[in-house]
């Protein structure tokens, strides 16, 4: 709104504390980060506050012409607004998580978890194709680290795989960028958004997009990375790769592929449902055996993100919105999951479901807490999980009637899973010794849970605070498709309202709505 | 004449540079290391002002044998830095075995990699390609009594005297079947129609030029080579005349073959080829490598690759490519050699052995963190400097309609990322080594590693603007 150029200051912050970390002993490292990160969840509140809903589709909007080729442009719609949000909530949280639980090399540690901020940020509100590429791949080198360095067991395996695998995907997508750039002229993503590409080219284009956003989603079958990177990732590098990496696949889909190439997204259509489909049920069925529970919950990860994919490519108001909703409710639930496990993780050190048991008695508030992120996960009413589900499942059965089907049958099982881990986890007897040693969560710990279900508990009951700065661009994005908009199965026809009685108050009550 | 001479200050410079450091090494004795330096530091400063003072110049000179042209003075300015790092770092690194002739001889190869970056003539070409050689031999086996290093010397000295046998067959050809060893002569002769005598002159030419860059299948000798030369004479061979060698071949190709008409069919696949033989060969190859030199050589084949890619696309857009691509690999190269020289074991030899690099991060972690940013960088994982070249040469090739050739070359690169983030994993990760490795580099090595790291991490972008324009006006004259 005004001169301060916000969404620069919210990069540059961590930015600079990064630097500042990597010279510091540990626990000064740890207070600059966290400093750093409360100034920018306060700055990114500051832009939700300020943000004219209903204004201009792009606010914020900073341009520099630095690069000469490509530009330093930075703006935010009402999505990647909400998204920066999510990340700058996120991130305070994060490095607390890590306060005790990292004790080695705690300086790098906090500067990657800064740039890893940066990248964020400037991935959502990056408006030039070409800085919103460098970010997007930039997501890589800390990532590898943080994983490398401070994870498990065979954090090198995990770090390669998921360096390597999420390469591949966009250098794809680097080609069709040049090609798109070559094409209309430009690299400044609002003017692409509205530029018809040849159809035939679309096909392309799309499917080199897919090729990258698909495996940061991830979707089946490239997903097989994300297990291994969350379980061998610490407990706050799963929170931020469950919590907001995997939104920029799904950001990837919304700005790029849907609105730049809607031909070639509708020809598409049917190979998203399946894989979603497939995903849904699939992964689902995995997370059922698991016997780790990091691994469970990020098959978890992969069914939700599977009903994203399915709810942006049912192409209507519901469906999209439903998949935002989905991916912020994912973003905060799937987070606190992670940090659920981590919790008992710092305790017993290890990630053996059948090792637990009983938590109920001796960690109450933790068994509370660990009850509500379930149930969120679930998708039960008055949780974020809910809204989102039941929207965009609402939207895809608009669209196709087999894939709602099947999505909510990944539900059920979703439901399944989760209250089967939450079993045996939390209930039970209280049998193994080290078990009961366990303490009740730290302040630290409740610092950490209370924003966390208090914003599952606001998105599940008033969504709209988070629906609303996001649906203008919906409504865009729905109109942009519209020409390409296969006809759905579910054959829906407008209702036909009965004339109200012209008089008489005996009629009133009837078939008035 | 005199009128000529004016122009190649650069070159004048240089030769009377050599010849006082040669005399000074006769009379002064080996042991006054600092005033040979110091001679060949001046000299080839000057010879960068030189250069710099003739920008904007477009002349030939010497009837037409030697250009004066920003795209000649563009690669010189690159192949006078990289020099100039290359003598400035070599005493610490020598110790007692260094001696005058070594400040002669970088000199001397610079000065024939300047007659390479602007001969306009195929005798030019030659006799600056055959300077800049012989001045290499000799650098390569510079430590007499080590046998590495003699052996080095030996290889490159058979290889490059066959590379020159090619060339020098191919010239032999294309004079024959042209009539004139100008390259403007053989591009008209070119123009009407390429007989098999010009198309075996094409082929052979190209071999012996592919040779210098080290392109596959001319490869053979550039991970021997690199391992047993001295490591700032393999830093010098793995800058300099790279840029060299890949600022003729394009001369060649553009001036003297032409960017259209049939001699561009002929040459083009032929560079396509090489391009992709040398991302694969030198992305698979560096995977097994357990010494850095020999990983590094690798390395330089693959980047070869890269730049080939943009040489292919046959555009003023493509060399622009290749020309910024030249840069920004110089400095990441220079920057990673001159890491390998800061390392050093126990008994103060040269540790070149990877997994001894084990947890460096911990004892050396700016080191290892320069480290990390050229290694991602030659990946070219952005937001590091290194991601620009290469999305140069892949628009390049897309907008030149080689859309096959640049998804090929993405999709190896990954390959090559393996080995790149190989080294990070055991610089950050593993355990620190047993042994001991300290860094004993000066103050000047770890400034020039400290600046390129900079330069390469963010820093490089806002040199955008400048590189264009730089590159655009390099390209230009040729076109």
């Amino acid at each position: 709104m005004s001169g301060l150029p916000i969404l620069s200051l919210m990069l540059a912050i961590p930015a600079v504390a990064a630097i500042f970390c990597l010279y510091l002993e540990a626990r000064p490292a740890r207070v600059v980060a966290l400093a750093a990160t409360l100034v920018d969840l306060a700055l990114g509140i500051a832009l939700w506050a300020n943000f004219d809903i209903g204004g201009a589709q792009w606010q914020f909007v900073e341009r520099a012409d630095l690069f000469g080729r490509f530009q330093w442009a930075l703006g935010v719609d009402g999505v990647a607004m909400m998204l920066i949000v999510l990340s700058t909530f996120l991130m305070p949280l994060c490095i607390l998580a890590s306060w005790e639980s990292i004790k080695q090399r705690v300086g790098l540690y906090m500067a990657m978890f800064l740039i890893m901020e940066v990248i964020m940020i400037g991935v959502f509100a990056a408006q030039d194709l070409l800085l919103f590429y460098i970010f997007f791949e930039g997501v890589l080198i800390p990532m590898y680290l943080i994983i490398g360095i401070w994870g498990g067991q065979n954090r090198i395996y995990a770090s390669f795989k998921f360096f390597l695998y999420t390469l591949l995907g966009s250098v794809l997508m680097l080609l069709a960028m040049i090609a798109m750039i070559r094409e209309a002229g430009t690299t400044e993503i609002p003017l692409l958004m509205n530029y018809d590409f040849p159809p035939e080219m679309q096909t392309w284009l799309w499917l080199a997009f897919f090729a990258s956003m698909a495996v940061k989603m991830p979707m089946w079958p490239v997903h097989t990375w994300l297990p291994d990177a969350h379980v061998q990732a610490p407990t706050a590098g799963s929170m931020i790769l469950a919590g907001v990496l995997l939104k920029m696949g799904s950001y990837g889909f919304l700005r790029f592929m849907m609105p730049m190439f809607p031909d070639a997204s509708a020809q598409f259509m049917w190979l998203v449902f399946a894989l979603s489909m497939v995903a849904v049920v699939y992964t689902s069925l995995v997370a059922l055996v698991q016997s780790d529970m990091k691994k469970l919950i990020a098959y978890s990860s992969v069914a939700h993100m599977a009903i994203v994919t399915a709810g942006l490519y049912a192409f209507n108001q519901q469906g999209i919105e439903g998949a935002l909703i989905v991916m912020l409710s994912h973003g905060v639930v799937s987070a606190a999951l992670f940090f659920c496990v981590g919790v008992i993780y710092d305790r017993l050190h290890t990630r053996e479901i059948s090792r637990y048991g009983g938590l109920a008695v001796n960690m109450p508030a933790y068994s509370l807490f660990f009850m509500l992120f379930t149930m969120a996960s679930i998708g039960l009413p008055g949780t974020s999980g809910f809204v989102g589900e039941f929207l965009s499942l609402a939207g895809i059965y608009e669209a196709s009637s087999w894939t709602a089907f099947v999505c909510t049958t990944g539900i059920i099982l979703g439901a399944a899973y989760m209250l089967y881990l939450y079993r045996r986890i939390v209930f039970g007897e209280l049998t193994k010794d080290d078990v009961k040693a366990m303490p009740d969560i730290t302040p630290r710990e409740w610092a950490i849970f209370v924003p966390l279900a208090a914003v599952a508990l606001w998105m599940g009951v008033y969504p709209e605070s988070f629906l609303a700065p996001m649906r203008g661009d919906v409504t865009t994005v729905v109109a942009r498709l519209a020409p390409a908009k296969p006809e759905g199965d579910a054959g829906l026809t407008a209702g036909k309202p009965e004339a109200a009685a012209p008089h008489g108050e005996a009629h009133h009550a009837g078939g008035v709505q | 004449m005199t009128g000529d001479l004016a122009l190649i200050w650069p070159e004048l410079i240089l030769t009377i540079g050599g010849l006082v450091t040669l005399m000074l090494g006769a009379f002064a004795g080996d042991r006054r290391v600092g005033l040979y330096q110091l001679a060949a530091l001046l000299t080839l400063a000057a010879a960068a002002a030189a250069v710099v003072a003739l920008f904007g110049t477009d002349a030939s000179v010497f009837s037409g044998t030697l250009a004066v042209d920003g795209f000649g003075g563009f690669a010189k300015l690159i192949i006078y830095g990289a020099s100039l790092i290359c003598v400035a770092v070599a005493p610490r690194y020598f110790g007692e075995a260094m001696r005058a002739e070594y400040s002669a001889l970088i000199l001397f190869a610079a000065l024939g990699m300047g007659i390479m970056a602007s001969s306009r003539d195929l005798m030019t070409l030659y006799v600056g390609l055959e300077l800049n050689s012989l001045a290499s031999y000799v650098l390569a086996s510079f430590l007499r009594g080590d046998d590495r290093s003699s052996e080095a010397g030996l290889k490159y000295f058979v290889l490059g005297a066959l590379a020159s046998g090619i060339l020098l067959f191919g010239i032999s050809l294309l004079y024959g079947f042209s009539g004139t060893t100008d390259f403007a002569g053989v591009a008209t002769a070119m123009g009407s129609g390429i007989d098999i005598g010009l198309l075996f002159g094409i082929v052979f030419v190209i071999a012996g030029l592919a040779f210098k860059i080290s392109a596959v299948p001319f490869h053979m000798w550039t991970p021997d080579v690199y391992e047993g030369a001295p490591t700032p004479v393999t830093t010098f061979f793995a800058s300099a005349p790279k840029v060299a060698a890949m600022a003729l071949l394009t001369r060649v190709l553009i001036d003297a073959m032409g960017a259209s008409g049939p001699a561009l069919a002929a040459w083009q696949q032929i560079i396509i080829f090489l391009s992709l033989a040398s991302i694969i060969l030198g992305a698979v190859g560096a995977i097994g490598q357990k010494n850095i030199k020999r990983l590094l050589a690798y390395s330089s084949i693959n980047n070869v690759g890269f730049m080939l890619i943009g040489l292919a696309a046959g555009t003023q857009q493509g060399v622009e490519a290749v020309l910024t691509y030249l840069l920004v690999y110089v400095v990441t190269t220079i920057g990673a050699f001159l890491f390998v020289m800061q390392l050093r074991d126990a008994d103060g030899r040269m540790v070149e052995n990877i997994p001894a690099y084990a947890g460096l991060s911990k004892r050396q972690p700016g080191l290892a963190a320069a480290m990390a940013v050229f290694l991602f960088s030659l990946a070219a994982i952005p937001p590091l400097f290194g991601f620009w070249p290469k999305y140069l040469v892949f628009e390049a090739a897309v907008n030149a309609g080689l859309v096959p050739l640049a998804v090929a070359g993405v999709v190896v690169s990954v390959i090559g990322a393996f080995y790149y983030i190989a080294i990070v994993k055991t610089m950050f990760f593993d355990d620190e080594a047993e042994s001991a490795i300290r860094n004993d580099g000066t103050r000047l090595e770890g400034a020039v590693i400290a600046a390129s790291a900079l330069w390469l991490s963010l820093i490089g972008f806002l040199f955008i603007p400048m590189l264009a324009v730089a590159a655009q006006s390099a390209a230009s004259v040729l076109f």
